[in-house]
């Protein structure tokens, strides 16, 4: 207990492909988030943001280097062991919204609950709330097909934080959106943040988008560039 | 996890609903096909035993001439000496009856039906298996002095009496009236396919005399004692007749001896033979299924790898994901199995009664179709499943 920090990557390296295609998209990040925090990482294309939140969010494992959440060596957990910690603790919204195709709203949403466990009546009430909590009250019935996209992504974020995790992981949420509904979006985000004291690791190329984040990380070439806090919440 | 993983089977079912239709029609046709063959050629099988059951078992056909060869034409008929000397000379004869048959019309009241009247005496009931339904057979005394009485089959009693008891009626066949004093019991169809109830059974002198005009027999049937060698009584029949008809040594027979058995057995085989042909047909029907299943199966990979991502990255396990995709497989496929027993019971049951071959139940058949069903879903529906489950999420859901 002696490491205040949530999260804490050190000397992290990826390295997609082997021998000659070897590309290293990671060259050795640190990085420590503390809980409760609202990070946004912003950094050229290519320069390896959505690696290194697919290794924070225990979708992939780094080449080499540790990883380490609440303690726990992650790259060293078993691939069960990973997706109990993905299940349990971090809550993942992908830029390409990633819903199951022809199925509800309101089943997409339950989908982490079900596979948590736990009684259908909860689990449909906790599903309409995320749901009406991120303004889609009535909304329930609709497939992927018959929402709009800011209305995927909204899915999508009531599927993440439904389980109420200690980590919303969000890879360029709003970039599909038109600036509008960005707005609206991250208004969300940043409630979940400042209300229930959920930690936000949020990828984004739009400096507005950016301001609301409380501490921005730009990547460059593979590695941390800059690091620091917004001047108005710090 | 159990009932939250079938849960989700389910789901994954309904949402995929055409595809989950087409994979469950692959199974049925194939494994409706394979049990409704098997099961008619089983039916057909068992109409040609029971047939020849039927028709009496142990004995043997002696008929004038020869089927193959020349001078069939000119062989001389038998005559009543030569079915009295095989009744006194071969010990092992239990029944023999001598036989003639001739088409003609049958009258009764203003019911009119062309039959085939067979002349012969009281062995011919025991040694045909025919059963007495209604009254008597003949007498010997009526058998000697070529009585008109008659016994009728079935069909001849539907016919001209539609179904009334017909015992004590008078017929007129020709020139003729006949007193019914008998009903055989209704054997059905013969293996070779004739109607066996069509007939009218007279004392042999009476047929003789009233209808052929002559003394000639056209077959003698020959009923041998049960555990009696029927080769060997064959070959004593063969050897009596060759010397009441002078034929020499270097001679052929100028007659045949045929042995029911024999023509049982080839009939059979035959059936049988028959039976899995068709159930071969069908097995390829059930394999074109199975590929049918594949084909949908390997078609929709990439969608359902994109979806296993997403459940790995929201925090499956591998094996609830397997679970989950072997519980659909298992659920369409034991579906396909069902709906293809229940609709090849419904078909066999109706061909059956439309061939007019019995319907015959064989769990066997029922049971190696279903399992088969089963396996193919669970194989194609699993095993790409398991391919995509084993991958890093991120991996799966970013394939394209
Ligand atoms: N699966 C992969 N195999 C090989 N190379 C990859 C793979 N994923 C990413 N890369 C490479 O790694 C580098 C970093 O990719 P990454 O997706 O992390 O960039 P990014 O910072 O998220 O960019 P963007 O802003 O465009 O999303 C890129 O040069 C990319 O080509
Ligand atoms: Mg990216």
């Amino acid at each position: 207990m002696s490491d205040p920090a949530l999260i804490r990557l050190s000397a992290v390296t990826k390295t997609y492909g082997q021998g000659q295609v070897a590309f290293q998209a990671l060259k050795g990040i640190d990085l420590a988030i503390e809980a409760g925090d609202f990070v946004a990482i912003m950094g050229p294309s290519g320069s390896g943001k959505s690696t290194a939140m697919n290794i924070l969010g225990c979708l992939d494992i780094p080449t080499s280097g540790s990883y380490e959440f609440q303690g726990v060596r992650v790259e060293q957990l078993a691939r069960d062991q990973r997706a109990l910690l993905r299940r349990h603790y971090l809550g993942f919204v992908f830029q390409g919204f990633n819903l199951l195709a022809r199925t509800t709203a309101l089943e997409n949403v339950e989908l982490p609950l079900v596979y948590r466990g736990g009684a259908a009546p909860a689990r449909h009430a906790a599903a309409r709330a995320a749901l009406a909590q991120v303004g889609l009250a009535g909304w329930e019935d609709h497939t992927p097909g018959e929402l709009s996209g800011g209305q995927q992504q909204r899915v999508a974020i009531a599927r993440a934080i439904v389980t109420r995790p200690a980590v919303l992981l969000a890879d360029e949420p709003t970039g599909n959106l038109d600036s509008h509904t960005s707005h609206e979006i991250m208004e969300l985000i940043s409630a979940f943040n400042r209300d229930h004291g959920l930690t936000v690791l949020m990828v984004t190329h739009e400096a507005d988008i950016a301001a609301c984040a409380r501490r921005i990380v730009r990547f460059a070439d593979g590695r941390v560039d800059t690091d620091h806090r917004n001047g108005g919440t710090a | 996890m159990w009932w939250n993983t079938i849960l989700l089977a389910l789901r994954a079912i309904r949402r995929n609903l055409l595809r989950s239709f087409l994979t469950v029609l692959g199974i049925v046709i194939g494994v409706a096909a394979v049990i409704t063959m098997v099961t008619l050629g089983n039916g057909a099988t068992r109409s040609v035993s029971d047939q020849i059951a039927s028709m009496g078992s142990n004995m043997l056909i002696v008929m004038p001439g020869q089927r193959f060869g020349p001078g069939s034409g000119g062989a001389p008929p038998f005559r009543a000496a030569d079915v009295e000397a095989i009744r006194n000379q071969i010990a092992s004869a239990r029944w023999v009856a001598p036989v003639v048959n001739r088409g003609s019309a049958a009258v009764y009241q203003a019911s009119n039906w062309s039959t085939v009247i067979t002349g012969s005496n009281s062995d011919y009931f025991e040694a045909g298996n025919w059963k007495i339904a209604a009254g008597r057979g003949f007498t010997e005394a009526e058998e000697r002095a070529g009585k008109a009485v008659c016994v009728i089959g079935a069909t001849v009693q539907q016919k001209l009496f539609g179904g009334q008891n017909p015992v004590g009626s008078q017929v007129r066949i020709r020139q003729f009236a006949c007193e019914v004093i008998g009903l055989l019991q209704g054997k059905g169809q013969s293996a070779m396919g004739s109607d066996q109830d069509d007939t009218i059974v007279m004392p042999l002198r009476t047929v003789q005399r009233r209808l052929t005009g002559n003394q000639n027999i056209g077959r003698v049937i020959v009923s041998v004692q049960p555990g009696i060698s029927i080769d060997g009584v064959r070959q004593q029949v063969t050897l009596l007749m060759r010397e009441r008809r002078n034929i020499g040594l270097n001679e052929d027979d100028d007659f045949q001896v045929l042995d029911t058995r024999q023509i049982a057995e080839t009939l059979t085989s035959t059936t049988r033979i028959l039976t899995m042909l068709l159930g071969a047909v069908a097995a390829v029907s059930l394999l074109v299924g199975g590929i049918g299943i594949m084909n949908i199966m390997l078609v929709s990979v990439t969608e359902r790898t994109r979806e296993i991502g997403i459940r790995l990255a929201i925090g499956a396990l591998e094996r609830e994901v397997l679970l989950q995709f072997l519980i659909e497989a298992v659920v369409l496929s034991a579906l396909g199995g069902l709906v293809g027993i229940a609709l090849a019971t419904g078909m066999s049951i109706a061909l059956a009664g439309a061939m007019k071959v019995p319907w015959l139940f064989d769990p066997m058949i029922n049971l190696a179709s279903f399992l088969f069903a089963a396996a193919i879903g669970v194989i194609f529906g699993f095993f790409p499943a398991r391919r995509a489950a084993g991958l890093n999420p991120i991996d799966a859901l970013r394939h394209e």
